[in-house]
């Protein structure tokens, strides 16, 4: 009897499945998962909400008179103060669909104008953190693996990025594309597009990425399965694929919420400083800048959009972290910096 | 010893020739538009145009120009904007670096003060509630953006509370000159020390905690224990100070990068007139020679920075010295 319970093939969880199983356990992370995924959610309502709330985000409506209680409210109020010449924007009504949060200078509704800056905050820092992985792990594989000049090269120029003050470069990348966007070859992006910050947000952050990937795909490089596969006379680019890359996933993992916190601030401030998001359209930086005139008369404009970075950028912090413990509880994989 | 130290100098050299390199290379060969047109900003008339092609030498090689311009940003200081016509930038940048390094040099006293004492308590009574609390306050400084942190201030101190005891003192944004008024200087200034210095604090509290607990697990704490000392003094006298090498490190990074230009967000939103308010306003006119010439000195400051601090870790660890 005994010989047939040991005989019996234990059921092992693999990896993937220990590490799920270690992060589902982990209260915090589970609540900031969801908290995220809340306002990743509200964001995609942005065109719904707009529709049913009748009101288009990016027209100015300044002589727009809405009914609160069955009156008539113009969105600008006119002002009471001094000589009575200025203008105020509506302040909250806590009506859903009816001027939430209240007018910003060109009367338009802030709520409707919060969920579509939402969905271009959300949009860019996510498809940055796309590209800063791909590049960087492209940079990082090819030169950890290749070594010689070819890692001599790349590494110095990722020195060199990596000293660059972030801000001031994409600033410089900013300043210089914003009125006539890029054009190289095959590739036109018009100055306006939201892939312009996204480009350069996303260069901007390459050697975070790149220099950890390239120490350890330098220390798998003379690991031995490696070595076996280079002596059986496997190519590199399918050592690259089938042997490194599947050893760096965890990293790469750990890296996307933690990047993505880290991308929503940076776009944040470049649109806030006016080089990000352009006008009409709307991001969470944008309407702080918006909200900056009037934040001492209505300062619900510039308060809202930056708790909702605040609250997204923490969420994603804390969910980072405990799937770094999850998953590569040794790596020192920390983006907590500028 | 000094061969390391000259192999840390030449590096400096390269990278600071490198960032001159990307710098010029954005401004100036990135397709697109004409650079020159760039240069001259919006609605420039023909003979603009023609005078910064001749001024910064288009009709000549890549190469000729990139010296051109260094010598006009280092050597002779003679860049001039052509949005505001005429006005010699090098000058500029200068007059806002006292401006810039006052707010910086506060701001760290403070963190660093501050940091270190979260960083002791929370690693003393780690996983308490103190402990908790103490590091999801730091999260949550990490997470704001400065900028709206800085209006939050501004809205509670300057509109809304400005008239109750608390925060009665606090003069209208502005900077004084501290040889004008050295009182004006430190209270126009305390607001944006505290805003500029919550975000490091999270930073550098959460990891100065997480090294003092990894070196409480080393031999020599346990050396230390058995000889019977006391709690406190280990953790201040050994564990403290082996942990502050990773903050040493941080801070010569961060120093550099401030004073280089990450200032900028903490400087517009209080009206502070350093490097990055010059910078700010010079991207709302696009005065393109005033960010080249910002973005040059801010990255001489951070390349600096960054090797003062690998000479004092050259001085302190005789194991750098060799290798």
């Amino acid at each position: 009897m005994s010989n047939q319970a040991v005989a019996m093939p234990r059921k092992t969880r693999g990896p993937w499945a220990v590490a799920f199983a270690k992060l589902a356990r982990d209260r915090a992370a589970m609540a900031s998962l969801a908290v995220f995924l809340l306002i990743v959610l509200a964001c995609l309502s942005a065109p719904l909400y707009a529709k049913w709330a009748g009101v288009d985000p990016f027209a100015s409506t300044l002589d727009a008179v809405i009914q609160i209680d069955g009156a008539d409210v113009p969105v600008m109020e006119q002002s009471t103060e001094g000589l009575g010449l200025g203008y105020t924007p509506l302040g909250p009504t806590w009506r859903l669909g009816n001027y939430f949060l209240g007018a910003d200078s060109q009367g338009r509704d802030v709520m409707a104008r919060m969920l579509y800056g939402g969905l271009s905050s959300l949009l860019i820092s996510g498809a940055a953190t796309i590209f800063t992985l791909i590049i960087g792990t492209a940079a990082g594989l090819i030169a950890g693996y290749f070594g010689g000049i070819t890692d001599t090269v790349l590494s110095r120029l990722l020195d060199v990025l990596w000293a660059f003050p972030i801000y001031l470069l994409a600033i410089s990348l900013s300043i210089v594309t914003i009125a006539q966007g890029i054009r190289i070859g095959p590739i036109d992006i018009e100055s306006g597009s939201l892939w312009l910050p996204v480009i350069i947000i996303g260069i901007v952050y390459v050697p975070y990425v790149a220099r950890p990937i390239r120490g350890q795909v330098l220390s798998l490089r003379h690991s031995e399965f490696v070595l076996a596969a280079i002596n059986l006379g496997v190519p590199g680019w399918r050592i690259l694929w089938r042997d490194i890359l599947p050893n760096i996933t965890t990293t790469l993992i750990v890296f996307v919420p933690l990047m993505m916190a880290l991308n929503m601030l940076t776009e944040s401030a470049l649109s806030f400083l006016s080089i990000g998001v352009q006008p009409p359209a709307a991001s969470w930086g944008t309407i702080i800048q918006d909200g900056q005139a009037l934040l001492y008369t209505r300062p619900l404009v510039a308060l809202v959009p930056g708790l909702a970075i605040a609250v997204s950028v923490m969420a994603l912090n804390v969910f980072g972290d405990g799937l770094r413990d999850a998953l590569d509880p040794r790596s020192k994989v920390r983006l907590g910096r500028d | 010893m000094i061969y390391a130290i000259l192999r840390r100098f030449g590096q400096m050299l390269f990278v600071m020739f490198g960032i001159s390199v990307i710098v010029f290379l954005i401004f100036f060969a990135t397709p697109g538009a004409d650079p020159a047109a760039r240069i001259a900003g919006r609605n420039a008339t023909a003979e603009v145009l023609e005078a910064v092609r001749h001024n910064f030498g288009f009709d000549r090689p890549l190469y000729v120009q990139y010296v051109k311009m260094m010598e006009k940003i280092f050597v002779t200081g003679d860049l001039t904007s052509f949005v505001n016509r005429g006005w010699k930038v090098v000058p500029a940048v200068m007059d806002s670096i006292p401006v810039t390094l006052s707010l910086v040099f506060g701001a760290a006293i403070l963190w660093v003060v501050v940091s270190i004492i979260i960083g002791i308590v929370a690693a003393a009574t780690r996983d308490s509630w103190l402990d908790k609390l103490l590091m999801a306050l730091g999260l949550l400084g990490i997470s704001m953006p400065v900028y709206w942190l800085g209006e939050v201030m501004n809205l509670i101190t300057q509109s809304r509370y400005h008239d109750s005891w608390a925060f009665s003192w606090v003069p209208p944004l502005g900077y004084k000159n501290f040889s004008d008024d050295p009182k004006g200087w430190f209270l126009t200034l305390v607001i944006p020390w505290i805003t500029l210095a919550i975000l490091y604090i999270g930073i550098y509290g959460r990891v100065l905690r997480a090294a003092i607990i990894e070196s409480l697990q080393e031999d020599f704490i346990r050396t230390a224990r058995a000889k019977g000392l006391s709690e406190t003094r280990i953790l201040l006298r050994h564990a403290l100070r082996t942990s502050l090498i990773a903050f040493v490190t941080l801070f010569g990074l961060d120093f550099g990068a401030l004073v280089g230009g990450s200032a900028l967000l903490t400087e517009v939103v209080f009206g502070l007139h350093g490097i990055g308010k010059l910078t700010y306003d010079a991207l709302q006119n696009l005065d393109l020679p005033m960010i080249m010439a910002t973005v040059m000195y801010a990255s001489v400051f951070v390349v600096i920075a960054n090797a003062v601090v690998d000479f004092v870790y050259i001085l302190l660890d005789p194991r750098l010295r060799t290798s």
